[in-house]
């Protein structure tokens, strides 16, 4: 909540800023239409912002001049120099209160009452009373320009290609081992850099969705409603930006629903539906565009009435509005000073919000489209252009060509060449049947024109589902898993309609990423009938059979059939057996630019290996294989082994024995060991020549701690290590551990550790975090 | 007025480009195709950190092809999208006076959606040409 009101402090200061302007040329021109709208935007916006951030002073006064705005915008009063005084009078006090309330000091309320009273019709002028200004309080979050960010992201991608180039270069001759080691470590650098870099920029829409909750319940109770509150795809990244554009809309849309769109419990009665409202908020990604959802069960829009106050608004004839599509007719909702409901409260106004979210979604280039069913519920859906965002992708070869494809479209690869797959011509058009679903197939060579000659191409088939249904993507190869910063391609290039963005992956050569609902409109295929509702029935039918667990069937080193369930794999690679080493005490792999422990049942073949990367939310474990085989459903019963083990048990698959892997056991064997809450924290106090950085970070960090050496601001750390002789680094509230450089002790007093002591360190630092580490 | 114009050669003529459609110039690197994309849409091409969509301005001009394929390019930014426009030399920058077309001059077809003038160099005429109506996507509006 503090963030919020953080975000809310900085944005009404920036707005009271750009406003001066507006509120002066107000003052000098009362009938001026759009100067009024832009102050009554602002003083609707702090209206909306209270609500939720529990600031029922700035509401009463926000909502007092919204009140007198809304009565000048439809006519009913004339703006005298009274009324602009009294509310020029508000709009500065709201500015003393948020400043006020960002230095957290108190200011005087006496002067509201007089301030509210005078917005009355015919009250004396108000007195602008000189408010002591607060002290501004030190911000502890900046607001950067966006330009700036854009110009640090490209920089950083220019570091990471000239990285690149040298590496390759250096990579072409014999070099220096000390200057390998210096590539690698500003490699990690440069890794690191980009990762925060990028954060910078992108964030979880869970910021948005974050708040909605308690806005609801409370929205909710003050309505004598009820409404349950769904969230989903709260982890969709998208540019923060956009995310600052889509707070108020969202706001302005859920309040909305659930003051005019949810029926109050007994009216759903009687309506026939659950007296809990159901209130549904998702965020997806799709081609090139993020969309919010917002959808409600309540009544939905009444289009009648809505004509009735157009009309009377003078937006038209109430005949020429009944002659307008019914699109349009459901747009009227965003005129501006429009409102679907006749009573005016302080949740959402007057419907006043429409306009203003029409107005800032389409600002940065998205739209909003409206879903009415009348008496059922209404679905707003908010699409914004994906102008920046990383998205975790599989990267395709075909033709010799390598393209992207979002790997939250994808929902499996198969190979050609599997047993429980078939593919056939029907009627000219190629239908791949896979496990006994039908779907059709594309292939993305021939499709794309790449790949002319008609043999059958494509090795792997690439499941994709677009919602409406799914398709199989025949491609050559399958390369990689990435995570790519995706922009748009210029019109020309989007406008085959194939390609949802471009991205510069680390090779500096371009690649496209493909827009899988595109393609599949490209290629012709209607999913409004036949095979997609065959697929539709089957997963139907599916859900209400027990699912039984997925799991990937391989053929071991040792050459026996084993089984792992699908869940923990996250993919299946080939790597060259140079990675792999017996290091440390146990088989490691050395992949995507870090260390794995690595499980491998026989003795490893030369050249290439093929690595199941088994995953447990936080740890990650290589396991070697001969072949992935297929895609199995385990049977429900499982013969456990005799003693604990890789292979936890035995099933039977088509009549065979087929061993299970224990993934319990692998992850609690090999996995890193799952912490329980967050990792202590070490500060690496006055370690000026690095030596503590190289030798000491390595062996915490392996040992579970989490290791700085300098404290972000709010960190407290639960144990400090310096250099004996390292001077002021006490002072920290936390228990120091010296290391001294001589072998032996100073002295009896002496408690420093030898510094290449490694158990007496581990023990030190241990215990002194269990007896006095204050988190 | 008088402006700064780039003189270069595109399909073999010589052609002048207001320096202020010209970001900078450049030879292009390895270019990635754009399947299925209009014929004048060469690919894309890595510029440092920014991705530019790669035009072939003889085919974006309705020409044949000549058989070498440029490298150098003129990049220039169109409503936020960056584009390098092949070329097939440069030879000069210097400022001009931009002159309306001689009354009565009928420009070859590939050229009369770009022309925008004449410039006089050494008293020789010099078409200058809008490169915004040799981005395909944009013709419209330009022309």
């Amino acid at each position: 909540m503090d963030d919020l009101l953080q975000e809310f402090i900085a944005e009404t200061r920036e707005t009271l800023e750009a406003l001066s302007g507006e509120i002066v040329a107000w003052e000098a021109q009362p009938d001026d239409r759009a100067r009024l709208d832009a102050i009554f935007r602002f003083v609707h916006t702090v209206k909306g912002s209270c609500g939720f951030l529990d600031l029922p002073r700035l509401a009463r006064l926000s909502h007092a001049a919204e009140d007198v705005l809304a009565q000048v915008r439809s006519g009913n009063r004339t703006p005298d120099r009274a009324l602009v005084n009294g509310v020029l009078a508000v709009v500065d006090r709201i500015g003393e209160i948020v400043e006020a309330i960002d230095a957290g000091t108190g200011l005087d309320d006496s002067g509201d009452d007089l301030l509210i009273a005078a917005l009355a019709e015919g009250a004396q002028e108000v007195v602008q009373l000189g408010g002591a200004v607060a002290q501004r309080a030190p911000a502890r979050s900046v607001r950067l320009n966006v330009d700036l960010l854009d110009r640090m992201m490209s920089g950083m991608s220019d570091m990471v290609l000239a990285r690149n180039e040298l590496a390759r270069r250096l990579r072409a001759e014999d070099i220096d081992p000390a200057i390998e080691a210096a590539l690698e470590r500003l490699s990690l650098t440069v890794g690191e850099m980009r990762d925060t870099v990028t954060r910078t920029r992108m964030q979880k829409i869970d910021a948005l969705f974050s708040a909605l909750p308690r806005m609801v319940r409370d929205t909710a109770a003050g309505l004598g409603k009820s409404v349950t509150l769904h969230i989903e795809g709260a982890d969709v990244e998208l540019d923060r930006e956009m995310i600052e554009v889509m707070r108020d809309p969202l706001v302005h849309i859920v309040r909305n629903a659930i003051d005019h769109g949810i029926e109050a419990p007994g009216a759903r009665r009687t309506a026939g539906k659950r007296e809990n409202g159901r209130l549904v908020v998702a965020a997806r990604q799709s081609g090139n565009q993020i969309i919010v959802e917002i959808a409600d069960d309540g009544r939905g829009i009444d289009v009648e009435r809505l004509i009735a106050k157009a009309a009377a608004a003078g937006h038209g004839s109430e005949n020429e509005l009944r002659a307008l599509s019914e699109k349009a007719r459901l747009a009227l909702v965003f005129l501006p000073g429009l409102s679907s409901k006749d009573e005016v409260t302080e949740i959402s106004g007057r419907g006043v919000g429409m306009d203003v979210v029409r107005a800032s979604i389409e600002q940065i280039g998205g739209r909003v489209e409206l879903d009415n069913a009348p008496g059922k519920g209404l679905r707003i859906a908010i699409h914004v252009p994906l102008t920046l965002s990383i998205i975790s992708a599989i990267v395709v070869g075909a033709g010799g060509q390598r393209f992207a494809i979002p790997r939250q479209a994808i929902e499996e690869i198969v190979t050609e060449r599997g047993d429980a797959i078939r593919i056939d011509m029907v009627g000219g058009a190629r239908i791949a049947t896979v496990r006994d679903r039908r779907i059709p197939l594309i292939g993305l060579g021939r499709l794309l024109g790449i790949s002319a000659d008609a043999r059958d191409e494509g090795q792997m088939l690439a499941i994709v589902n677009i919602g409406k249904g799914s398709y199989a993507l025949a491609v050559d190869t399958v390369l990689d898993n990435e995570e790519l910063v995706i922009k748009p391609a210029s019109p020309a290039v989007m406008s085959t309609g194939l390609y949802a963005g471009q991205t510069l992956p680390d090779s500096g050569l371009p690649m496209l990423m493909l827009d899988v609902a595109g393609m599949a409109a490209v290629a012709g295929l209607d999913f409004s009938r036949g095979l997609g509702d065959a697929g539709a029935d089957e997963d139907a039918a599916g859900e209400t059979e027990v699912p039984g667990v997925p799991a990937l069937l391989f053929a071991d080193l040792d050459g026996v059939r084993r089984a792992v369930p699908l869940g923990i794999v996250d993919r299946v690679e080939q790597i060259d057996a140079i990675h792999i080493r017996n290091a440390a005490g146990r088989l490691r792999v050395a992949i995507d630019g870090r260390i794995l422990p690595m499980l491998a049942q026989d003795r490893l073949p030369d050249g290439r290996v093929s690595l199941l990367r088994l995953k447990d939310g936080e740890s990650e474990v290589a396991y070697a294989i001969e072949d992935a085989l297929d895609i199995v459903v385990l049977p429900e019963e499982v013969i456990p082994a005799r003693a604990p083990g890789p292979v936890g048990g035995v099933v039977l698959l088509d009549g065979e024995q087929v061993e299970l892997l224990d993934a319990f056991w692998i992850f609690a064997e090999y996995g890193a060991g799952a912490e329980d809450g967050p990792a202590p924290l070490c500060l690496l106090a006055g370690d000026g020549d690095g030596w503590m950085a190289a030798f000491v970070r390595p062996l915490l960090e392996s040992a579970g701690y989490r290791v700085v050496s300098e404290l972000a601001a709010g960190e407290t750390p639960n144990v400090v290590l310096a250099a004996a002789e390292a001077e002021g680094v006490e002072g920290q509230p936390a228990p120091l551990v010296r290391l001294r450089r001589r072998k032996a002790a100073a002295g009896k007093a002496d408690e420093s550790i030898y510094r290449y002591d490694r158990d007496g360190l581990l023990a030190a630092i241990e215990s002194r975090v269990a007896n006095g580490g204050s988190r | 007025m008088t402006h700064l114009y780039l003189i270069a050669q595109i399909a073999g003529r010589t052609v002048a480009i207001d320096s202020e459609q010209v970001e900078s110039v450049v030879d292009i690197g390895e270019v990635t195709a754009v399947p299925r994309a209009a014929g004048h849409v060469r690919g894309l091409a890595a510029l440092r950190s920014r991705v530019v969509t790669v035009v072939d301005t003889q085919a974006a001009l309705g020409l044949e092809q000549a058989g070498q394929v440029a490298r150098r390019a003129v990049i220039t930014q169109i409503e936020g999208h960056h584009y390098a426009l092949l070329v097939d030399a440069l030879e000069d920058v210097a400022p001009f006076d931009l002159l309306p077309l001689s009354a009565g001059v009928a420009l070859d077809a590939a050229w009369r959606a770009t022309g925008r003038g004449i410039v006089e160099r050494d008293g020789e005429p010099v078409l200058a040409i809008d490169l915004v109506s040799l981005v395909p996507g944009h013709t419209a509006q330009a022309a």
